[in-house]
């Protein structure tokens, strides 16, 4: 582990930590409004949350 | 009443088990203090922590359960050694024991094997490696193709036996009377959902039936093996690459064969744009269908080999702390996580089912105006 390498590793963190955050808050948001939709509120947020996890691991490795 | 019964029992058995492990360690932190003074013991202890956890990420060629040092200052391992299956100009089967937990050569007919790094090489009698210049974890030495039964194997074998097993009383049971029995009584409603609101939402009425084989082998073949990675027998299957690759090959095929001809028309001639677009597009597209089934095979191994990395370091923080206070709340942090860890064993077992359903419905998706 370099310095860069470390640096990127947290620089990945950070950046899938907020879309992940987005992601939950909007959908958190969304069921405040619509609460008979959590269902399939829950069931998109983890598509997309799922999505940005596996770009983000896919760039933790590549550091 | 009687089942209540067995239940208890059970707890109280995996409590007391609990407990003979916990003593097990402190014997052997205990010992290991008295014997070497205080700095190069922590640096010794740090090193073997580290060296513990590769260990165990690793596939290995026996079913170790745990190794320890006796009073002699031998090193003890409890297990049991699995075959070791070998084609080097004609097939060579004997057992890891051979091997003597790769500190030995193994002399199998005229040919000598080494273990180095957990692969097998070939050697001469005296188990010589060779390496390039300057480097130490790529020798040059001949590999012969190795189909052996390692731990992995064994617990693919064990799980798809136990589902084959389970899976086949139930659907009999069904026959008989349709109220399940048993173990169908927990399984039903799981199987339910992934129909209900995995397949139908995703696939469509019309064509889910053809995939809810895979979808339902899948999702609890994913889900058994990720909770036996969590028990202490340090089972990791799906920490290994090899075995997320075949998973995510099969949604692959599956996809591209029962693909139709709109799902092709999609991906080399996108309707709808204009004609440069679609040039431009049909090699994005086509890339997109490889990146999709790359993506489920790092997500799965990732999460869970993460999940197995941090586990295992908060619980080898408890041995380098050394006081109540630092101890206990790596015990706390590493009970929560274990708990967060369930739930991540089933999430990734619903994830793949999921997208995996996604890329099925929209290989077989009718054509629609745009």
């Amino acid at each position: 582990m370099t310095i860069p390498n470390i640096v990127g590793a947290g620089l990945i963190v950070i950046g899938a930590g907020l879309g992940i955050g987005k992601i939950g808050g909007s959908a958190m948001d969304a069921i405040a409004r619509q609460p008979e939709a959590s269902g399939k509120i829950q069931t998109a947020m983890l598509i997309a949350a799922a999505l940005i996890e596996g770009i983000g691991f896919a760039a933790l490795f590549a550091a | 009443m009687r089942r209540k019964f067995s239940i208890k029992k059970i707890t109280l058995l995996l409590f007391l088990v609990s407990f003979v492990t916990v003593a097990q360690h402190h014997g052997d932190e205990s010992g290991h203090q008295e014997g070497s003074t205080e700095v190069t013991s922590e640096d010794a202890q740090k090193k073997s922590i580290k060296d513990y956890i590769n260990h165990h990420l690793l596939d290995s060629y026996d079913f170790g359960l745990y190794s320890y040092t006796n009073d002699h200052g031998k090193k003890v391992h409890v297990g049991f050694p699995l075959p070791v299956i070998l084609w080097d100009g004609g097939l060579k089967v004997f057992s890891s024991s051979k091997f003597h937990h790769g500190e030995e050569v193994a002399k199998v007919g005229d040919n000598y094997y080494k273990m180095y790094h957990n692969k097998i090489y070939k050697t001469d009698a005296e188990g010589t490696m060779n390496f390039e210049e300057g480097d130490h974890d790529h020798p040059t030495n001949a590999k012969p193709l190795d189909f052996s039964i390692t731990k992995n194997v064994v617990f693919i074998f064990l799980v798809s036996l136990l589902m084959f097993v389970v899976f086949s009383r139930m659907a009999k049971s069904y026959k008989k009377n349709p109220v399940p029995k048993g173990i169908g009584r927990f399984l039903e409603p799981i199987i339910l959902y992934v129909r209900d609101d995995i397949a139908i939402p995703n696939i469509g009425k019309k064509h889910y039936k053809k995939y809810m084989g895979y979808l339902l082998t899948v999702f609890f073949f994913v889900w058994i093996i990720n909770l036996l990675g969590l028990t202490p027998l340090g089972v990791n299957v799906t920490n290994n690459i090899a075995v997320t690759f075949a998973l995510a090959l099969i949604t692959y095929l599956i996809t591209t064969f029962t693909a139709n001809k709109n799902y092709w028309g999609h991906i080399f001639w996108m309707p709808g744009v204009p004609w440069p677009m679609k040039i431009i597009l049909a090699p994005i597209e086509l890339l997109g269908t490889f990146i999709k089934p790359f993506s489920l095979m790092i997500r799965l191994y990732a999460n869970i080999t993460a999940g197995h990395v941090v586990l295992m370091s908060i619980i080898g923080l408890m041995f380098l702390f050394k006081n109540w206070l630092g101890s206990s709340l790596s015990f706390g942090l590493a009970f929560a996580l274990s708990l967060l860890e369930l739930l991540v064993a089933a999430l990734q077992a619903y994830i793949f089912t999921m997208l995996s359903a996604l890329y099925f419905g929209s290989a077989v998706e009718e054509h629609h105006d745009h």
